[in-house]
């Protein structure tokens, strides 16, 4: 049986009494790309981290690779996970945030062999050579040394993204990873982008680049008020969408 | 319309001849020669004073008894503060921990240790022995007793002051290190824990590390307050350098000479702690592009003495 990579059912999500998800369906299959779009406050951004439980799902089921994310399922009762398992099934989901996040005190190489070394335990010899060939893939091999303050936003993102490959993750989560870049340096990163998905890596992708995800995504999902509005073939919904919300959306960001 | 060409004008020069003169600061260099010659004086004042006995001061200053309380002085200066840090530390961990029992007991501990004298928790600590005779491990209200010792064979004095010293500071370096914690940018334990990294080598790896900036200017001020503190042990008689100077001047009665013995030592000593003080603040300052501060003592005298110098500097620190 073919285990789709991310698969949600009725997914609900509230802060206190505000309610973001309010019953998210998706699957993406395995090497599919899958672009989250939608306004602001759609809720895109948080279906993406519970994803990988940075937020934690208040209701439905969310699988990765066929393991529920955060719970264990007995009978009708899902247990929340101890942080230990959560860690563990953390560690191949690759994560790139919006603001980088990159660790500041440690230099480009030392930000990708962090969690090799220190989770997986590999040799610093190993994930040495390891961090130098990612950098290097994503056209950075003659910034290893660099602190992140010394590189340009763009940089950072491509660090972030090599930081996030080197635990050879099976699944990609990127939360707008362009929106807090200079206009010039987009293009660097998307090239990433394109890259990874046609080396056939399972991406969801949270974005704003209608271009990018008419170009690379498989699938993509339109999502207004914690609600997906529409799901489909790219070419249709970001060409002529059949919901009226996706076509006001669509022509404000064009 | 604007015209391209400059007027035939003897007064303007072309623009790469014009040189940049640096606003000059008059004031500062005679607010700089005041400030000197008032100093002098009460220099000047103070050396030719009888009353201060020099050559007692002189005579003391490097005697065998100032150094062994030295000595001590200074183990339990860094004993206290590696104590206070580590329990600190843990303290702080506990006080943002998300588990309400760990909250509230190390909220306890700081409110304790926080609300109650310095000086009365030295002399509690030093005269436990009168509180409790033994101290003993066993299981309570039965009498199985897998340890017992007398307290005052276990209290030193010596042993008092470092927990009476290192447990206080815990509450304050809690305090400092939970400040250091949080103000480290959640996205770093986000992206940390999107790695597959547990809480706590997060903790280690990643927050510790950037809040370091952050904690050690206020524990410099710690370890300077510690260093002086130290001198409050004297009450139990735990033979720092202020209780060997009580003791002397007990018996000579040169109170005022003795007293700027001890200052002129803790003067030294505070002054020889900017030295790691600065060197760890390099340390952690790494990634951050503003990890050297030059004083404005220095901008000053860079300014006079070599303006060349300074501009090649700034450029180098600008490619940097």
């Amino acid at each position: 049986m073919n285990v789709p990579m991310v698969h949600a059912e009725g997914v609900r999500k509230h802060f206190g009494k505000l309610e973001v998800l309010k019953g998210i369906d998706l699957t993406v299959e395995r090497g599919q790309v899958c672009c989250l779009l939608g306004p602001s406050g759609s809720g895109k951004s948080t279906f993406l981290r519970c994803i990988n439980h940075l937020d934690r799902v208040d209701g439905g089921k969310l699988a990765v690779d066929g393991d529920l994310v955060g719970y264990r399922q007995s009978g009708p009762r899902l247990h929340e996970l101890r942080e230990r398992e959560v860690a563990a099934r953390r560690r191949d989901i690759g994560m790139v945030f919006q603001r980088f996040n990159l660790f500041p005190h440690m230099t480009a190489l030392e930000n990708v062999m962090e969690a090799p070394v220190n989770v997986l335990g590999l040799p610093r010899t190993q994930a040495k050579d390891d961090a130098h060939e990612l950098l290097a893939r994503v056209g950075l091999g003659d910034r290893a040394g660099h602190y992140p303050a010394q590189l340009s936003g763009g940089q950072q993102q491509r660090v972030a993204i090599a930081r996030a490959l080197a635990m050879k993750p099976k699944l990609m989560l990127f939360d707008e990873p362009t929106s807090a870049l200079d206009p010039e340096l987009v293009g660097d990163v998307l090239d990433v982008m394109r890259r990874l998905a046609a080396d056939g890596m399972t991406m969801v992708v949270v974005t704003h680049e209608i271009g990018f995800a008419r170009e690379v995504a498989d699938t993509a999902v339109f999502m207004d008020d914690g609600v997906v509005v529409e799901a489909g073939d790219p070419r249709h919904v970001l060409v002529d969408p059949g919901h009226e919300r996706t076509r006001a959306f669509l022509s404000k960001v064009l | 319309m604007t015209t391209t060409t400059a007027p035939a004008d003897i007064d303007r020069p072309a623009p790469e001849q014009l040189t940049i003169v640096p606003l000059r600061h008059y004031g500062r260099w005679i607010a700089a020669l005041a400030a000197i010659a008032a100093l002098m004086g009460v220099a000047g004042s103070l050396a030719k004073n009888d009353n201060l006995h020099w050559e007692i001061i002189g005579h003391f200053l490097f005697a065998d008894l100032i150094f062994s309380g030295l000595v001590t002085t200074l183990w339990l200066t860094a004993a206290s503060m590696a104590l206070g840090l580590a329990l600190g530390t843990l303290i702080a961990v506990m006080r943002l921990s998300s588990n309400p029992v760990l909250y509230g007991m190390s909220s306890l501990f700081v409110w304790f240790f926080r609300g109650t004298p310095l000086l009365v928790q030295i002399i509690f600590w030093g005269y436990a022995a009168a509180l409790y005779k033994y101290v003993m491990i066993g299981i309570p209200f039965t009498d199985i007793t897998f340890f017992q010792i007398e307290t005052n064979s276990l209290l030193t004095p010596a042993v008092a002051a470092l927990l009476a010293l290192g447990l206080n500071e815990a509450a304050y370096a809690s305090e400092i290190v939970r400040a250091g914690i949080q103000s480290v940018d959640t996205g770093q334990t986000e992206a940390a824990h999107s790695l597959g990294m547990q809480p706590a080598l997060t903790m280690r790896r990643i927050v510790l590390p950037q809040a370091m900036r952050v904690i050690i200017p206020p524990m410099g001020n710690e370890t300077i307050n510690m260093l002086k503190m130290t001198a409050l042990v004297s009450i139990i008689s735990a033979h720092d350098l202020m209780s060997n100077i009580q003791a002397v001047y007990a018996q000579n009665y040169q109170v005022i000479p003795m007293l700027v013995v001890a200052s002129l030592w803790y003067l030294a000593l505070v002054t020889l702690l900017s030295v790691p003080q600065a060197w760890l603040e390099r340390r952690y300052g790494r990634g951050t592009g503003r990890s050297g501060h030059v004083s404005p003592l220095r901008r000053m005298f860079a300014g006079a003495l070599s303006r060349p110098a300074r501009a090649k500097k700034d450029t180098k620190e600008a490619v940097r």
